[in-house]
């Protein structure tokens, strides 16, 4: 790994202060990805802003049901809380079925949400990628893309999967992202947050420089209902989604009242499938039903030659985890 | 420092050990030592199968990333308690956990596998919890307590843990062993981690072992999980 120089802020004020604009610094929270990234060579930043004792790491539930989760909350913690397990089971799910245990100890909630693709080719350092050097091209197209690649929401400047599996609940869930920077707070829309690749891939959310995120807000829980999320992979722990479903039910008197519905392992940014949910609402909870709203999740979905099959797989999830609610 | 100085391990982040305390938490026998002396031939073919990334690394940079002597040798100041004993050092800040339990603290029980966070050898307990000490800067843990597997034992005595892998044989080349019983003993002193061994599995799923000696691992984490409770 280069050098660099690190720098152990005490707050976030100083933390934002240790970033001017253009410096090419950046914050370091659990690492996960970071020094990978590092460690490969990938990037290379000149100064590494600690952010480790900023605070940030309390879990608060409000009186109307929403859910404050502070930054810097690892990924553990909020998995086995027991508000979280109890009230946002898909959340809880999500998280314990990404990485491993150590992993999950070290990585924290908004290192999540700003976690980097895994496309080979953005890893290798070397290869066309427009994400890594705009305008090199991507060496995906017509490459190995059959793991970790998407068939929604992608351009063939860049089409690798959004890899978490936490940011899928979260998008179902509905959330806010709270953010601090050299301008002062704003909030941002947890699905407006993650940017589609477009002609810009190397532009991956909606932070400025200089900007932190300190607090990720949940919409309080819908009230009766249940709540799933399931992931397909090649082997059974410790792998990226092939195709994941994070799914929220509402059914009362035989039919569907409310429903999300996002998907993981398929698209270029943490998925929200609103169409397929209207599909749901006030239909029998059948899989006839399920069906009907997963090929409208897919519809416009687009194969770039290996990841063809995840057209498929990914229905098939929607439609297991769907099931497994009204079982 | 020469291409034979980076196969035999030494420290590529220098930086000097202030401790008073020269205790050398290792074991009498210095197989380390040992293979220090044995000649390239022999470590580079343990090299090149254990440290595909370094050694990939170290021979495709010759005017790439090179360890900063300056900051080094200012470096960080850092205080870590490490199994119990107060330790105190100047790192750089790319100076990796891993690299400065095993290079400067010499507790070569540690193991480097892949070096990205996704064996599991590396694996030590900070502030009780388990981590990947290859992700993790030293200047990031600065008055943090780490355990290592050489902490493991108390008074002479094996961890449960280190028992069970004996009865058990749950290992064949040994080299992810420190990994697993650091994940292991965590993860039984985690009342959140369910019993069974599904969830066992899963809990132990960042520790690859290409042995594949999964199911004596398993075994013996069970049988330990018994013993501990039966001790408490």
């Amino acid at each position: 790994m280069r050098n660099f120089e690190y720098v152990r802020a005490g707050s976030a004020d100083e933390a934002i202060a240790a970033i001017p604009a253009g410096s090419g610094a950046v914050y370091l929270a659990g690492g996960t990805t970071l020094l990978d990234l590092m460690k490969l060579d990938v990037v290379r930043p000149p100064r590494l802003v600690d952010i480790n004792r900023l605070g940030f790491d309390r879990i608060e539930v409000f009186d109307d049901g929403r859910v404050r989760i502070g930054a810097m909350v690892t990924n553990t913690d909020l998995a086995r809380h027991d508000h979280i397990s109890r009230v946002y089971p898909v959340l809880s799910q999500a998280l314990l079925s990404g990485a491993s245990t150590q992993l999950r100890n070290k990585a924290t909630t908004a290192g999540n949400i700003l976690q980097a693709v895994r496309c080979g080719y953005f890893r290798d350092g070397v290869s066309a990628c427009n994400r890594r050097s705009p305008g090199s091209g991507c060496a995906a197209l017509g490459g190995a893309n059959r793991n970790v690649h998407a068939v929604l929401g992608g351009t063939d400047a860049c089409f690798a999967a959004h890899p978490s599996d936490m940011c899928v609940a979260m998008a179902a869930i509905g959330a806010t992202i709270h953010i601090r920077g050299p301008r002062g707070d704003r909030d941002v829309a947890f699905t407006d947050f993650h940017l589609l690749p477009g002609a810009t891939p190397w532009k991956q959310h909606a932070l400025d420089e200089g900007e932190i995120i300190t607090h990720v807000t949940l919409d309080a829980p819908l009230a009766h209902s249940r709540s799933a999320y399931l992931k397909l992979r090649d082997r059974a722990s410790y792998q990226f989604a092939l195709a994941s479903s994070a799914a929220i039910l509402v059914v009362d008197g035989g039919m569907i009242r409310d429903a999300r519905l996002a998907l993981g392992g398929v698209a270029t940014k943490p998925w929200r499938a609103v169409d397929a949910e209207a599909v749901l609402k006030g239909q029998p909870p059948t899989v006839q039903t399920f069906q009907r709203a997963a090929a409208v999740a897919f519809e416009g979905a687009r194969s770039y030659g290996q990841n063809g099959f995840k057209i498929a797989l990914g229905q098939q999830a929607i439609v297991r985890n769907l099931s497994s609610l009204v079982a | 420092m020469s291409e034979y100085d980076k196969m035999a391990g030494k420290p590529e982040h220098g930086g000097q050990t202030e401790a008073a305390s020269t205790s050398d938490a290792r074991p009498g026998v210095s197989r380390r030592r040992f293979l220090q002396s044995a000649g390239a031939s022999g470590l580079a073919a343990a090299g090149g199968g254990l440290l595909p990334v370094a050694e990939a690394k170290a021979e495709a940079s010759p005017g790439g990333p090179t360890p900063d002597n300056t900051v080094t040798n200012s470096g960080h100041p850092v205080r870590l308690v490490v199994n119990g004993v107060e330790r105190r050092l100047r790192v750089a800040p790319n100076a990796v956990l891993l690299d400065v339990l095993r290079d400067q603290l010499q507790l070569t029980g540690t193991k480097k596998g892949c070096d990205h966070g996704q064996c599991g050898a590396c694996t030590v307990h900070v502030n009780g919890v388990a981590v990947n000490s290859c992700l993790s800067l030293t200047v990031m843990h600065d008055g943090d307590e780490v355990t290592t597997v050489e902490g493991l034992a108390r008074d002479g005595r094996l961890h449960p843990i280190q028992q069970a892998f004996w009865d058990h044989d749950a290992y064949q080349c040994g080299y992810c062993t420190a990994g697993q019983m650091m994940s292991a003993a965590a993860v039984l002193a985690d009342a959140r981690i369910p019993a069974d061994d599904q969830s066992l599995r899963e809990a132990m799923s960042g520790n690859i072992c290409r042995c594949g000696a999964y199911r004596n691992i398993v075994a013996a984490i069970q049988d330990a999980r018994g013993s501990i409770r039966r001790t408490r």
